[in-house]
Order: structure tokens, then C-alpha cells, then sequence
């Protein structure tokens, strides 16, 4: 077992062809957990293939003519806090800011975030929203794909071995999003429920992801709809009931569980007052509730 | 990519041998290079006690694989003053009784440090908000915010 | 936080001055030792092999493949216990490893050696260990009913205690009553448990550096195990990582040095996070019923109390935590009458024992709960009834013990009504750009929450806490005092684990003998018991030590100078370098008055005898009391059930401040363990096993959650204590917990004029914004 430090996206993907078994390694913030734990000992066979300093994984750019940005993988939490991405990715910005601490926040990345593919990590939501997209390599090229069509279940993907997570690519929306996330501490905390909220006004599309309240990252296209529709996008208002309605939506379509986190009763509970308030953000924002 | 690789801690170079390559900085800086100032409280990032700066980034030692640092500057609570009189900082700790068991102290002293540098007046919610990956039991804070804000005081002059 | 300022006429490094640590340069270098840091010559490592079952009985060990592993250098089983097979601090039940039967999901049954950590993982694993499962015990009160078949030899019952004063009999116009719950809260110091033992070369003994709170209660239940004499056991501190009661009970002691004398080589262990939860006694889960008879208008009549804590597995303190509580049932009011009954008991779940507050913790909030609710049925103001019923010197509690401490409940109570008020908005205000700072919202960076979704609630809470040993208990603490070359060395077993006693030998010294050089000596077993760091007891029983030993160090001085210089002994003093003869101006520098001479005195110091209480519970069984008054001021988001305790403002009785700073750090501390009882911290166990035993799910109070502590002292010094000073750890832990879930009842109570009956800490935010479940909560009158 070696650690291979990558400095390119070909390096890196060639040593997991070579090595079949290696381990990625991006900010640590889940891996080394394990390792400490001892549940994870890399396999003497394999590589640990360190790929945060792989300028790729480590950029984000804008494209203004497609309206999107493109997030490397290996982009750390505490750089979507900064300024311009922020603004580009407001809702994104927001669920960095609930990650763990500052020093998981300069660590922790997107590509580790859906590469572990927990229902509580905090990007997972946003990028679910978004519909965002993620760019994979491997020995074979590179290929695109939805992230919702990535996300399998708690610490499942689809992603085969060889595969490394390069980027993200998101739209910048005209309109609002935000995320919110229930945790019981004000900071450094796992979410026991989260929700993101998109309101794409030049689309009028509706994008509502629900955290922690599932096998994996929950997407509500039924209340989704029913909300668009119930919109009145022009002056972005919409009636109380239907603000309401969005949120029991969102409530029904959410399968949490109890642990010894909280119970599928509060969580529940949870998603549907976030998602109202979110609603009520977003609208207080671009237009007004009625 | 053998199982020795050397590090680059405190402005010096460390010869690392006989680690396993998995193994954490933490581990490494204490058990292999014998700098015993980080402290290992969770193993999961969640107190900061190991806290330690790479490249200018503030992160946990026990979350970062040792060898994957090859190539990097590694600041730990040993390299904060040089030339062994206390930092303004570290006095500010002592003076301000931000220091009980102390446990968490190393860490909290890598944290501070690491915040004044990117902002020197950062406000009480900022402070709080840098500060809170660093658990302490024993002071429930308030002597800390104390110890930080008379650094900034100081600074200031 | 403001604390009074110190009087300015102190000389510097004696009693009443700031003085810093002097262990703080160290420790904020990162060169202070702690015990995980140490390392000897030749040191190999140890580890424990834990049960996965929370109750199974042992079918056969079989540890062959263990020895195969390389590397491996010791495997030892309760085969290998040459003394005692138990231990414990009351009763010795407590395997040192399980050979038949395992109670708990964490409980040793085997230790191996090995070159490192991760030959010692390896071999652990190794071991095959046959358990036919049984079905766990883990209802408190089922463990109470005698037709539940034992776990324990000893029983299910550790303890039971009644408490009968006045008249049984008695009842009140108004009547109230509820059943509380107290959650399982961890310690949780950071510094994990660590010890290096090394053996006597060709010798039976051995020397063992320990992060403890009670060195030679350690070394007799070791020299029981190991099979030696006390004096063969030789204990060091290692460098304390915090401790909070969670040190007070063997944890690794007996498995390092087993280990070591096995192979004749120095031997270290040490837990991590998960192991620590396994490892260490934690705060009682207790279940307790009262139910409060006053007057139309508010004066306690009678306190009725059912109370069972669950011990978990073995016995450890549960007896004496149990008798804090029942003693102390009603809080610091006159109480006329009294009806408790409390129990101890064993279940499978994790063992427990020490945590700051001791049994108090669990009663305090369950009896300011009572007075709310007292409060709200006569239509009294909550602090008013409180002041109306506050205790006094010279009362009588419902032991039937007359309360000759210093008992300032009511200015406690006035003096922390008069703090201010937080004067920040709901929500905070805002920041610089005009934004809201989600951080002072509840639900904080998840911006969970608007300042139009947040009610802001006011709460109190009052406590008494009993200070050190009780129910005749022969406490003692030692020191010795030496001065040589006008210098002056303190010697004490008094362990340090953050509180500063360091820094108060200094100024004790200072200010008795009078010399300013003061130097510590290792803190280890060569000198007489101090007793155990726990109970709020040592500046009053280690420092009346050292006072009485550096009071017999002067007066021989004293002596010594007037025989040489033929002057009146009784008339000199020293100055911090100088001893002079006040009256005459004549003066002498230290250092040449205590040429050629070696004073050295150790004194034993003991509080005025206790005595057990009799078969009503009646009887004089605490030395003395210290009370404190909290304020809480929370902000609520009753929808989602989240809090943000926005202030904690608070008056408590010091006796005498020794060292302001060293106190203001004791009180933020403590009422940030008491908030985290309030609303986050708690072990989670299904089954008997545990569910969150590491710092992701285990959730400690973060910088974020810490509210700014406005804090006043009450200095009425005690004439029962050696320096007027009493103990200042444990209050501001008991009652910040009640007064935090009291602002909250207020705050949701403004929401629909009911609120909830919020009688379970930590309240989850479940408890807060989802239907109540049935409550036992009731009112008459």
C-alpha cells in the first residue's frame, strides 16, 4: 500500500486502473474517520490516491454564456464561502457554512460529500436541487451524469472502481435558492433533517431536496409541480395555502427513520416547517407572501 | 512512495520511518517526529484539540493521512513561537485564565493564531464561529473570547 | 462575563489576588505534560478487550490465537489477578475482568501487550470469547421489584434510602406534582484516559503515573488487585486532561500494572473516545416523583419524593450520590415536613458514579420544576416564592441538621435579580450590513430559524450543594510544608486536574507563612492522602491543609528567629521576603532567618466529624452547604423546538474569593455542563448498548451554544471554613440545568398560555414543538 499524491486528473485515474482497489482520498474529512477507527485498512495491495492537489479538482470556473459554474471536486467547503462563488451558488454557500467546523470546512469537499453518499451530508441537497450535474474520469474518458441519478442509498453510488469524481456542474439561477438545516447545536452538527429550495424564475421550475429524511438525498417532484403552478412567478407571490401545501408535501414525501439522532416523527415534522419557511424566504425575498 | 517519506513541519525537515501509511499526522507528530503539543481527543475532527496548519489552512491532524502531506508546511503549537517566549496569544491565554486542564489549549492557541491572521478585528459572532470546532470542557469559553479580544486590543496599537 | 473586581490592597500572589496558573505556559506551548504523553524506556503498549452484550454469562475464553499474533507480548484474563478479583470505592464488586458473567456492553474481560497499538488491535480481535446472551436488565424500576432475578450477586439494590422529617402526615392547600427524568450525561473531559506503569527492577512494586482525582483510594484498590502492600504501589500524576468525577473510579490503572509486572517493562495504556464512554462511570439516569404541599400563598409545607437512579452494572458511588439526593430533595428552602424514599439500583446499562453535582444535579431539577409549578398554582411569582421559602443560617434541614454555614439563598437571589438583563433583541443584533446574524438565532448556522419565529423566555433556578464527604466518612487531607533557604516547598497528594489548586497552594503559602518563593513538589504518593478532587471539597480540605501546615512552619520560624535574635515570637510577621518585628522596625530577609535550619511540618487536616443517618434518615450527615442563584434567558423557536440560551446571569455563594479568576472560570464551565444537560448532552442506550459513545453523536456545548455568563459573587466568609472559602465547582453546574428548561417552559407558555411540562432533560426538540405525551404532571388546590 502506497499513498500516491495526484497531481492530474490522468495520473490519478491511471493508479486506480493500475491498482483496483485504491482508496481516494480528498479532504480525509470521512475517510480518516474510518481509518482512525480501524474499520478502513487500505488493503496492502491498493493505493491511497490523495487527489487534493490536482489544480482540476481544486478550480471552480463561470460560465457566463451557459449560466452555470463547474466546481472542482477537490473544492473545499470554506472556498464556497468566498466570494464570488457565494453569489454564484448562494444556497451552496449556505450548506458549506453548516459543515462540521472551520477545519472540516478546509478540508471537507462536494467530491467527498457524494462519494461518501450520506442522507445528511450537507452539499448532497443543494446539488440535488440544482440538478446538478457531475463530470467522472476514468481509464475510459470522462462522462456526465445527473448527480440525483449518482445518489443509490446511505454510502452507495453508482460510481465504478476506477472512477474519480472531477467536477460539478451547477446553473446559476435567476431567482432564489436556500438551504436550512436542522441540527441540535448551533454549529458543528449533522443534520437530522435539511432542505434545499430552488425557485428558478426564468425556468419557473421549483427544485425542493430533502437531507437526512431518507436512504439517500429526496427530491419531491409532486409538491414541486403543484407549487410551480400555484406560483405566480412574475411577481413571485403565492398564497399561504399553498405555501402550506408545499410544506406538507414535502413532509409526506420524506421517509425518515428513528435513531438515536431523533425521531422519523420530528424529522418529519422538521421538513415540512423548513420547507415552508424556506418558501416564505425565498418569496419575502424576490417578491412577497401574499 | 515508500513507507519513509519526510515532512515538513515547524520549518524543519522530519525523516518519517516505521509509520503504516494509513496513519494519521496526529499520530505521526506524536509517536514518530515526537512533537507531543497536539492532543488527540476524538479521532473524528469534532474538538479540534490536534488542530495544526497546512500550506495556511487551519484543518484536524487526526483527519489527514501523514504521508499525504509530502511536499507540504506543516504548522503545529510547537512552531507558533519560535523562539520559545510565548506569542502574544499564548500570553493573552495565560493572562486571561482561558487555560484550565488545558488540554484543548494547543489547539485553541493553532486556532486563534490562525484566525487573527485572516482577520485581525473580527467581531464576537466571528470569533465564536472560527472557535467552534475547539471543544473545551473546563472554561465554557468565556475566558478564551476574553483572551482573543485583548489580542485584537493589542494589535490594534 | 463581570465578576467583581478584586480589592486592590492584595498583595500580589496571596489570597484574594487573580494569581495566574503556573502550569500556563506550559500548557499553552504544548509542553506541559499530560499523562497520554508520557513515555518510558522500553514502554510497550496494552489494550482491553471489551463485551459487545450489555448482559451474558461467559462460556469459555480462549485466548491461543492471541498469542499467535506477532508481536504480542502478554494476553492476562481475570486468571491473571493475582489479589482481589474486585474492585470498587464503597464496595468492591467490580471484576477487574469478567470470568463468569459480563453486566455491561464495554466491560473488560481480557488485556494484551504488544510492541504497538496495532499489534495489540490485532490480537484483541484474536481472542474468541463463547457468551450464551442473556436478556438484559435495563428498567430501573423493574430492577427494584425483588421477583426480578439478580444480575449481581449483591442484588439489584445498591442502596435504598428513606428521608422522614416532621410530620408524615401533613398536607398543604395547594398541592403539585410531577414526574422528572434526568438523562445519562458523560464527563466528557478531553483528556482521554491514559497510565504508565513501571515495575521495581527485580521487585515487587511498581510506580504508576495516572491521570486520577484520588491518588491513594487508587493505590488501595490497586494494592487489593495487584496482591502487594499499599507502599509497594508508588502513584504519580500524570498531567490531568479534566475530569469532572469521571476519574474518581478505576478505569486503567489495574490492567497497566498487571500488565507491567507481568513482563517486568513499562507499560502504557490509553483509551480513545469510544473506549472513554465504555470506561469511566458516568452521571445517574434518575426517575424521580415529588410531589410539593404548600399554603394558599406559597410556603412549603411538605416534600413527597419516590426517586430511583439506575447504578448501571456495579455499585461505584451510587450509595453516596443517592444519599446527596434524598438529604437535599427540596433544594435550599425550609421544608418542614418530608416523605422521601430513593433508591439505587443495578441494570445492564453502562455503570455510573461521579459526575460534578453528584445526585444533586438530578434533584435540583426536579425540585425547582416543582417550584415553578408551585409558583404558577398559588399565582406567585416564581422568584418570589423562592425568596419567600429561601433557606437561612440556622435552619433546620429535613435531616433534621441545622444549617451553621453561611446560607446567603436569599442574596443570591436578590443579587442575580439584579444583573441586567441581556440587551440584545431577539435574533441578535444585527450585523454591520444590516443582516441578521443567523448565529444568534436558535438552529444558529443551519438558518433554521427568522427572529419572527423566536420567543424569548425567562427562568429560575436555585440550588444547595453539600460539600465534601459525608455521613461520617473519616476526610482527611494532608500536606506538608518545608522551608529551606528561604524557600518554601508544598507537598500534597491534592490532585490537579484543571482547577487550579496549583495556583491556590501558592497564595496560601503566600499568605499564611508569609513567604512569596513558593515551589510545588510532584504531586504523587510519597505524602499522605489529600483526598479525592470531587465534592467542591479541596480548597477547603487541601487548602486547610496547607494553611495548617504552613501556620506550623511559621510559628516555629517564629521561634527559631527569636531565640537567635531575642525578640518577641509574637510579634513577627513576614512580608514575602522579610520577617520583621512590627513594632520595632527590626527585620531579617527569610533566606538568613532560616539559615542552617530545615523546618518541615506535615499536618492532616479534618472538617468536624458527620455521622450516618439513622433508619428515618435523620441525622447531622453534610459538613456544610454552598447555595447559587441562576438566571436564564432563552430564545425559543417553538415550531421546530430549537433553543439558543441567550444568558446566564448568576450570584453565588463563595464564602471568601480566593482567586476571582480561577472562581469566574469555575462558573462558565459549570454552566456549560449544566447547559448541556439543559438541552443537548445525553448517552443514548437501546437494549443496553450504546448509540452515540464518540464526539459526533455525544454533543458538548460548542462556542456557538455558550451563552455570555453575568456573574456575581457572594462573599459572606464562612466561619466553619479553614480560609472562610467554599468550594466553587459544583453550583453553577446544578441549578443553570433547571433554570435553562424553566426559561423555555416560559417562552412556550407565551405561545398558547400552557407551554409544556418539559420534566426530561436534556429537552430534545421533539419535547418542545410536537404533541406532549402523557404527563404525570398534575395540580390541586
Amino acid at each position: 500500500m502506497a499513498v500516491f499524491v495526484a497531481t492530474d486528473v490522468e495520473s490519478a485515474v491511471q493508479r486506480l486502473d493500475d491498482r483496483p482497489d485504491s482508496v481516494v482520498l480528498a479532504g480525509g474529512t470521512d475517510l480518516m474517520v474510518e481509518v482512525n477507527d480501524g474499520r478502513l485498512r487500505p488493503s496492502p495491495d491498493a493505493d491511497v490516491v490523495a487527489v487534493n492537489r490536482v489544480a482540476e479538482l481544486r478550480s471552480w470556473r463561470h460560465d457566463s454564456a451557459a449560466a452555470t459554474v463547474t466546481i472542482g471536486a477537490a473544492v473545499t467547503y470554506s472556498e464556497m464561502l468566498d466570494e464570488p462563488l457565494a453569489t454564484l451558488a448562494p444556497a451552496l454557500a449556505e450548506a458549506a457554512r453548516t459543515v462540521g467546523s472551520p477545519q472540516i470546512r478546509n478540508a471537507g469537499t462536494l467530491g467527498g460529500n457524494l462519494g461518501t453518499c450520506s442522507p445528511a451530508g450537507d452539499g448532497l441537497p443543494v446539488l440535488a436541487a440544482l440538478d446538478a450535474s457531475v463530470e467522472i474520469a476514468s481509464v475510459a474518458g470522462r462522462r456526465s451524469v445527473a448527480v440525483l441519478d449518482l445518489m443509490k442509498g446511505p454510502k452507495r453510488t453508482t460510481l465504478e472502481p476506477g472512477d474519480l469524481i472531477v467536477s460539478f456542474t451547477l446553473p446559476v439561477v435567476d431567482g432564489w435558492q436556500g438551504y436550512a438545516k436542522v441540527g441540535v447545536r448551533n454549529a458543528m452538527v449533522i443534520a437530522i433533517a435539511s432542505t434545499c429550495l430552488v425557485l428558478d424564475r426564468q425556468r419557473q421550475r421549483v427544485g425542493l431536496a430533502l437531507g437526512s429524511v431518507g436512504p439517500t438525498v429526496l427530491r419531491v417532484p409532486a409538491a414541486e409541480t403543484k407549487f410551480a403552478a400555484a406560483l405566480d412567478w412574475r411577481t413571485m407571490t403565492a398564497e399561504r395555502d399553498a405555501v402550506q401545501a408545499f410544506g406538507d408535501g414535502a413532509a409526506q414525501t420524506a421517509a425518515p427513520i428513528d435513531d438515536h439522532r431523533s425521531s422519523a416523527e420530528y424529522r418529519r415534522h422538521a421538513i415540512g416547517v423548513l420547507t415552508r419557511r424556506l418558501a416564505a424566504r425565498g418569496l419575502d425575498t424576490a417578491g412577497r407572501a401574499a | 512512495m515508500t513507507n519513509h517519506f519526510t515532512l515538513r513541519v515547524n520549518g524543519a525537515d522530519h525523516d518519517v520511518r516505521d509509520s503504516w501509511l494509513g496513519e494519521s499526522l496526529l499520530d505521526v507528530l506524536r509517536d514518530r517526529i515526537g512533537l507531543l503539543g497536539s492532543k488527540g481527543a476524538c479521532e473524528q475532527g469534532e474538538c479540534g484539540s490536534c488542530s495544526v496548519v497546512i500550506d495556511g489552512e487551519l484543518v484536524c491532524s487526526c483527519l489527514v493521512m501523514a504521508a499525504s502531506t509530502i511536499g507540504q508546511s506543516i504548522t503545529t503549537v510547537e512552531g507558533i513561537a519560535t523562539d520559545g517566549a510565548p506569542s502574544d496569544v499564548q500570553r493573552a491565554f495565560v493572562d486571561a485564565g482561558a487555560v484550565q486542564c488545558g488540554f484543548c489549549t494547543p489547539g485553541l492557541i493553532v486556532a486563534v493564531h490562525s484566525l487573527l491572521e485572516s482577520d485581525g478585528e473580527p467581531t464576537e459572532t466571528e470569533v465564536r464561529e472560527a472557535l467552534a470546532g475547539n471543544l473545551c470542557r473546563c472554561t465554557g469559553y468565556g475566558r478564551i473570547l476574553e483572551a482573543v479580544e485583548r489580542v485584537v486590543v493589542e494589535r490594534r496599537r | 462575563m463581570t465578576v467583581l473586581d478584586a480589592p486592590s490592597a492584595i498583595r500580589p500572589g496571596t489570597l484574594g489576588d487573580s494569581v495566574l496558573r503556573p502550569d500556563g505556559t506550559a500548557k499553552v506551548q504544548g509542553s506541559f505534560e499530560f499523562c497520554s504523553d508520557l513515555n518510558a524506556e522500553g514502554c510497550v503498549w496494552g489494550a482491553t478487550l471489551r463485551s459487545p452484550h450489555p448482559y451474558a454469562r461467559i462460556r469459555s475464553i480462549d485466548v491461543s490465537a492471541a498469542w499467535r499474533v506477532p508481536g504480542v507480548l502478554a494476553v492476562i484474563t481475570a486468571d491473571d489477578v493475582p489479589g482481589q478479583a474486585n474492585y470498587g470505592l464503597i464496595v468492591p464488586d467490580q471484576p477487574v475482568f469478567a470470568a463468569d458473567v459480563v453486566r455491561y456492553v464495554g466491560e473488560p474481560i481480557a488485556a494484551v501487550a504488544g510492541d504497538d497499538p496495532e499489534v495489540c488491535r490485532r490480537a484483541l480481535a484474536a481472542i474468541e470469547v463463547d457468551y450464551d446472551v442473556l436478556e438484559p436488565l435495563i428498567d430501573a424500576e423493574a430492577a427494584l421489584d425483588p421477583n426480578t432475578p439478580a444480575i449481581h450477586p449483591d442484588g439489584n439494590v445498591i442502596s435504598s434510602q428513606p428521608v422522614i422529617h416532621g410530620d408524615r402526615d401533613a398536607t398543604g392547600d395547594v398541592v403539585v406534582e410531577a414526574t422528572y427524568e434526568v438523562g445519562m450525561q458523560d464527563q466528557a473531559f478531553l483528556g482521554l484516559e491514559a497510565a504508565l506503569a513501571i515495575p521495581d527492577p527485580g521487585g515487587r512494586g511498581l510506580e504508576v503515573y495516572v491521570a486520577t482525582q484520588w491518588m491513594h483510594e487508587d493505590r488501595r484498590q490497586m494494592a487489593d488487585c495487584l496482591g502487594l502492600d499499599p507502599e509497594s504501589v508508588r502513584l504519580v500524576l500524570g498531567g490531568v486532561g479534566g475530569a469532572f468525577g469521571a476519574r474518581e473510579d478505576i478505569s486503567l490503572q489495574i490492567h497497566t500494572s498487571l500488565l507491567a509486572l507481568r513482563l517486568g517493562r513499562p507499560v502504557r495504556m490509553a483509551y480513545d473516545r469510544a473506549e472513554s464512554f465504555l470506561g469511566h462511570v458516568h452521571r445517574h439516569p434518575a426517575t424521580m416523583w415529588m410531589r410539593h404541599h404548600a399554603t394558599a400563598d406559597g410556603q412549603l409545607v411538605k416534600v413527597e419524593s419516590r426517586m430511583v437512579f439506575d447504578g448501571g452494572a456495579y455499585a461505584s458511588t451510587s450509595e453516596a450520590v443517592l444519599l446527596n439526593a434524598v438529604t437535599q430533595a427540596p433544594g435550599p428552602y425550609r421544608c418542614p415536613n418530608a416523605v422521601i424514599e430513593g433508591h439505587a439500583v443495578r441494570t445492564n446499562h453502562l455503570p455510573c458514579g461521579a459526575m460534578r453535582g453528584f445526585g444533586v444535579v438530578q434533584v435540583c431539577f426536579a425540585h425547582e420544576s416543582q417550584m415553578d409549578k408551585l409558583a404558577d398554582a398559588c399565582g406567585v411569582d416564581p422568584w418570589e416564592l423562592r425568596l419567600q421559602n429561601a433557606m437561612h443560617t440556622g435552619d433546620t434541614t429535613i435531616t433534621g441538621q441545622v444549617v451553621h454555614n453561611v446560607a446567603p439563598v436569599e442574596e443570591c437571589l436578590r443579587a442575580t435579580a439584579a444583573l441586567p438583563l441581556p440587551d440584545e433583541p431577539v435574533g441578535g443584533h444585527p450585523r454591520a450590513d444590516g443582516s441578521a446574524d443567523v448565529m444568534k438565532t436558535p438552529g444558529g448556522a443551519g438558518r433554521t430559524t427568522d427572529a419572527s419565529d423566536v420567543v424569548r423566555g425567562i427562568g429560575w433556578g436555585v440550588s444547595m450543594k453539600n460539600l465534601m464527604y459525608s455521613a461520617g466518612f473519616d476526610d482527611y487531607s494532608t500536606a506538608r510544608c518545608r522551608l529551606a533557604d528561604g524557600v518554601v516547598t508544598l507537598k500534597f497528594a491534592t490532585v490537579e486536574v484543571g482547577q487550579g489548586f496549583v495556583t491556590l497552594a501558592g497564595q496560601i503559602a503566600r499568605s499564611v507563612l508569609g513567604v512569596d518563593d513558593v515551589v510545588l513538589g510532584r504531586i504523587d504518593t510519597q505524602v499522605g492522602s489529600a483526598g479525592s478532587t470531587s465534592a467542591s471539597r479541596q480548597t477547603w480540605m487541601s487548602g486547610g491543609a496547607v494553611a495548617a501546615a504552613c501556620r506550623a512552619v511559621r510559628d516555629r520560624l517564629f521561634l527559631h528567629v527569636a531565640e537567635q535574635h531575642d525578640v518577641d515570637p509574637g510579634q513577627l510577621e513576614i512580608d514575602g521576603t522579610d520577617v520583621r518585628d512590627e513594632a520595632s522596625g527590626w527585620r531579617i530577609p527569610v533566606v538568613d532567618a532560616s539559615a542552617g535550619v530545615d523546618i518541615d511540618e506535615t499536618v492532616e487536616y479534618r472538617h468536624p466529624a458527620t455521622e450516618p443517618l439513622d433508619e428515618n434518615g435523620q441525622g447531622d450527615c453534610h459538613v456544610g452547604f454552598v447555595f447559587v442563584a441562576h438566571r436564564a434567558v432563552v430564545d425559543v423557536d417553538p415550531e421546530l423546538g430549537l433553543v439558543k440560551v441567550v444568558q446566564i446571569a448568576t450570584a453565588q455563594d463563595v464564602g471568601r474569593a480566593l482567586n476571582p479568576l480561577s472562581i469566574t472560570g469555575q462558573i462558565e464551565g459549570g454552566v456549560a455542563q449544566g447547559l448541556g444537560l439543559a438541552v443537548m448532552e445525553e448517552i443514548i442506550q437501546t437494549d443496553g448498548i450504546i448509540r452515540n459513545g464518540n464526539f459526533t453523536d455525544y454533543l458538548l456545548p460548542t462556542f456557538l451554544d455558550m451563552p455570555d455568563v453575568v456573574a456575581t459573587l457572594i462573599e459572606q466568609p464562612d466561619p466553619l471554613a479553614p480560609l472562610g472559602a467554599k468550594g466553587v465547582g459544583e453550583p453553577p453546574t446544578i441549578s443553570s440545568t433547571p433554570a435553562i428548561v424553566a426559561a423555555i417552559r416560559d417562552a412556550l407558555r407565551q405561545v398558547d398560555g400552557v407551554g409544556r411540562p418539559l420534566d426530561r432533560v436534556p429537552v430534545r426538540p421533539a419535547d418542545i414543538c410536537l404533541p406532549a405525551r402523557a404527563s404525570a404532571s398534575s395540580t390541586t388546590g
